[in-house]
């Protein structure tokens, strides 16, 4: 194929430069979305304005930001383990259901436990849920060598529409008047507040430091790592390689789940089959944009959870349907996205009459 | 050709001045080719030196930054690998283009741009005109999958023929070839060359060159060295030529007395995924102190001994003895486990050996991490470890944590072999060790493989080039089609012993 661009792979981006590239993309991003947005008589200018001081403006919204921080850092890094072992776990979604629904169980038939106990409790069956969850395609991949994205996004669907059948049957509260819901959990079942924000925060870093020592200090997270660059190199240098498979998506799972005990406790207070909004795919794109490095993810998926609040507070105050929030959403996200690729390569405009055929030269 | 004819005849390719950049990589530099008509020329040069590149241009694969390029006298811009057939230019690429569940004769029509309607007969006998013409011997209904190497590399040298190529590029044409099937080659390019057609053979084998070749040109880093008559000139100005130094090529041999063997395979097979006998019945010993050769034709069965002998692939029955003890069946995790000290360089360096990605240190992990103790990764001591093996091979590199894809091919092998001979090996197995080496860095791997001989490890040596074989080791074992051919004392056979007994002849052990 004739292109008068000539392609060439980066191998080092100087800070500067990698700053330089992410303003222009974030500049671009907010051109472009203005243009959008003036296409719908909306003033561009304020919609951002509105977006920044909805997610940052007073007390209450940053803590509403932060509220959405908080599963989105946990999912990523969740997502993280098993993408560094090139395991493309799709299936976070699913995960956070098996988790919240594992929670809600012992929260529901146990409520009664003082909270020093049955929050434990309640953690520890949804790790054990997300990871079983997660386990069951990396057994499939690890003995029989399945297809991981598929796999893992089918059992998305079996989860939602299994807490979707208990919502409308077998666990809908009586006392709803018919309502399709499932009781509230008692008082003994939700995560305290530490400092005006529930303690899922503390979580958060504390998760985040865990997950950053895991994968670059200890043994596994090293054999994870070999794991994912070279399944061939992993077995000549003897590693096991089915346990690790297994061993890594069942923390990958297992944080998912933990996911959806945060958000079924301290934020819902029971189970809902809309639970984990997303999470679970999001977390997909901000662990990729940190490079898959825990402490980026941290900062990343602070940042997108401004995006997140900011978009849903201009549906309310400006009266905006969700789809333009939507549309300026995605805007932002596909040039920062797109930023990534300048990022790793270097495009340089040949012109017509110098045109080569296309193509990426690895030295 | 006379004097008088090449003095008013046009060349069949004149490039003048040649430049092309992957980036800020010069991988071709001001570069001037002439070939006449009936003219066998070597482009020879080391990996990396720009002869693929270069040839690509000429194939249309690649277009050059500035230049010009003549064919028979006429200046022409490839757009494409069409043009450049529409000029009469044909390449036989190293890694064959065939479609393996079809006919030769459907090979050859494939994409030629034939009418709608086949006359089979009319293409019989085209094929047959040109198989009689220049000595290529092809049965037009045979399967390509049914073909032995040399019959598909002759397949496509006669594809090229009959979409009319009278300049005829070859890219490594004799790497999977035996001594025999490059005797035939031989003889089908002096065919060509008398029927008037112009052949440039890429290569970076010396016998070879000074074999077929009328002239060679020498590429270095991108830029020509010069071009030189065959008749004049030896293999020691164009490896001068090829390196920019002057190299020793002695490969010292030692004999050392043999004592109880420290390896012995018994009857060990082993079953691919087609059902077929990957290694049949294979039995040998190593002893301390010797290096013994593996030859065979790629495929034979090489990358299935040396790891199942690593224990990375299952046998279906035999045993392996190391030190007396039966380790067949046991992973590389036991082996490692054991204590057993087994060195392995495998073929695929990067995609085995060593993770790409990774810097030096965290190479040296790989087959440190199991035996430390506790969940935590320990550096200290395999940043020490790298320090040692980065000066003691002299591996240029930045530093230690550079990611080792980034240094060069040599020094990818340095690291690998230097981390295999610090846990002081008792067996080393490597397989082409020096694969696309150049001829500098490929002398010091047959040194540092001494150093190991001399200590009393047992070597395992799966080589490609045969004088290095016969030079280098001590015994050559012969694998075809998984089984052993023989096992010859490399004092005092030949090569074409040894390609006798690749092609499947039975020996005397």
């Amino acid at each position: 194929m004739i292109s008068p661009v000539r392609i060439t792979k980066r191998d080092n981006v100087p800070p500067r430069k990698t700053a330089f590239i992410l303003t222009i993309s974030i500049v671009l991003a907010l051109i472009f979305s203005g243009i959008v947005l003036l296409f719908f008589d909306l003033d561009p200018l304020k919609v951002f304005g509105t977006i920044v001081t909805g997610a940052l403006g007073t007390p209450m919204r940053i803590e509403q930001t932060l509220i959405k921080a908080i599963p989105l850092t946990i999912a990523s890094l969740g997502i993280l383990v098993a993408f560094k072992m090139k395991f493309w776990n799709i299936g976070g979604e699913g995960q956070i259901m098996m988790g919240a629904l594992c929670a809600s169980y012992v929260a529901l038939n146990h409520g009664d436990l003082p909270p020093s106990v049955l929050l434990p409790l309640m953690a520890a069956a949804s790790v054990a849920g997300g990871g079983v969850w997660a386990l069951i395609p990396a057994a499939f991949k690890a003995k029989m060598g399945t297809n991981e994205t598929i796999f893992t996004l089918m059992m998305n669907y079996i989860i939602i529409k299994i807490v979707m059948y208990l919502q409308y049957g077998p666990w809908k509260d009586p006392a709803s008047k018919g309502f399709p819901k499932i009781p509230s959990f008692s008082e003994n079942a939700v995560l305290p507040d530490v400092f005006g924000l529930h303690i899922g925060w503390i979580f958060m870093i504390v998760l985040t430091i865990a997950v950053f020592l895991f994968m670059g200090y200890t043994k596994k997270g090293y054999e994870i790592t070999v794991v994912g660059e070279s399944l061939d190199t992993a077995r000549y240098a003897g590693m096991n390689v089915p346990v690790i498979i297994m061993v890594a998506m069942f923390i990958s799972g297992g944080l998912l789940g933990f996911v959806g005990f945060v958000q079924a406790s301290a934020i819902e207070k029971t189970l809902t089959w809309g639970l984990s909004s997303n999470y679970g795919f999001t977390a997909i794109i901000t662990c990729w944009l940190a490079r898959l490095n825990a402490i980026t993810t941290l900062f990343v998926c602070l940042a997108f959870a401004l995006l997140l609040q900011g978009a849903s507070y201009i549906q309310l105050s400006m009266n905006v349907s969700s789809s333009i929030a939507d549309v300026v959403q995605g805007v932002i996200l596909f040039f920062v996205l797109g930023s990534d690729f300048f990022l790793r390569y270097k495009v340089k405009w040949v012109g017509l009459k110098n045109a080569v055929e296309a193509r990426v030269y690895h030295d | 050709m006379t004097e008088q004819d090449a003095e008013n005849r046009i060349p069949a390719i004149e490039m003048r001045g040649i430049s092309k950049a992957f980036g800020s990589v010069v991988a071709n530099k001001d570069i001037s080719l002439t070939v006449m008509p009936g003219e066998i020329h070597s482009l020879l040069g080391e990996n990396g030196a720009g002869k693929s590149t270069l040839m690509n241009m000429l194939s249309g694969i690649y277009r050059p930054d500035s230049g010009f390029v003549f064919v028979n006298g006429e200046e022409v811009h490839f757009a494409s690998p069409k043009d450049s057939i529409a000029m009469g230019i044909g390449m036989i690429h190293q890694h064959f283009k065939l479609v393996d569940v079809m006919s030769a004769r459907d090979n050859i029509i494939l994409g030629g741009g034939t009418g709608f309607f086949l006359n089979a007969k009319a293409l019989d006998s085209r094929i047959r005109e040109l198989s009689d013409r220049y000595g290529l011997d092809i049965n037009p209904a045979k399967k390509v999958y049914e073909m032995s190497v040399g019959e598909k590399q002759t397949l496509e040298i006669l594809k090229v023929l009959y979409r009319g190529a009278r300049i005829l590029i070859m890219d490594e044409p004799t790497a999977v070839l035996t001594p025999q099937e490059i005797d035939r080659l031989f003889a089908i390019v002096r065919n060509m060359k008398n029927e008037g057609c112009a052949v440039v053979i890429i290569t970076h084998k010396l016998g070879e060159v000074m074999e077929i070749s009328d002239r060679i040109t020498v590429l270095r880093k991108g830029e020509s060295i010069g071009t030189l008559e065959t008749l004049r000139t030896e293999p020691n100005t164009l490896i001068e030529m090829m390196v920019g130094r002057r190299v020793d090529l002695s490969i010292r041999r030692e004999t050392l007395p043999h004592e109880e063997p420290l390896l012995r395979l018994d009857g060990v097979t082993v079953i691919d995924k087609d059902k077929k006998a990957a290694l049949d019945q294979v039995s040998f010993d190593v002893f301390p102190g010797e290096i013994l050769g593996v030859a065979g034709v790629a495929g034979s069965g090489q990358k299935e001994l040396c790891e199942t002998i690593a224990g990375l692939q299952h046998a279906e029955k035999g045993r392996i003895f190391f030190d007396g003890a039966n380790i067949l069946g046991k992973s590389p995790r036991d082996i490692i486990r054991l204590g057993i000290r087994m060195g392995f360089i495998p073929e695929d360096r990067l995609g085995m050996g060593l993770v790409g990605s990774m810097d030096i240190v965290h190479n040296i992990i790989l087959k440190e991490y199991q035996s430390q103790k506790g969940i935590v990764l320990r550096r200290g001591p395999s940043a020490e470890k790298a320090k040692r093996i980065v000066e003691r091979l002299d591996i240029l590199t930045p530093s230690i944590y550079t990611p080792v894809s980034r240094l060069s091919g040599g020094n990818i092998q340095k690291v690998l072999l230097g981390r295999e001979i610090d846990s002081a090996p008792k067996v080393l197995i490597t397989a082409y060790p020096v694969r696309g080496l150049d001829i500098g860095a490929s002398y010091r791997i047959y040194d540092l493989l001494n150093e190991q001989k001399e200590l009393g490890v047992g070597i395992i040596f799966v080589g490609e080039d045969l004088d290095v074989l016969l030079s280098l080791c001590d015994r050559v074992l012969v694998l075809s089609g998984g089984r052993i051919t023989g096992l010859l004392n490399a004092a005092t056979t030949t090569k074409e012993e040894i390609g006798y007994l690749m092609a499947g002849g039975q020996g005397a052990a």
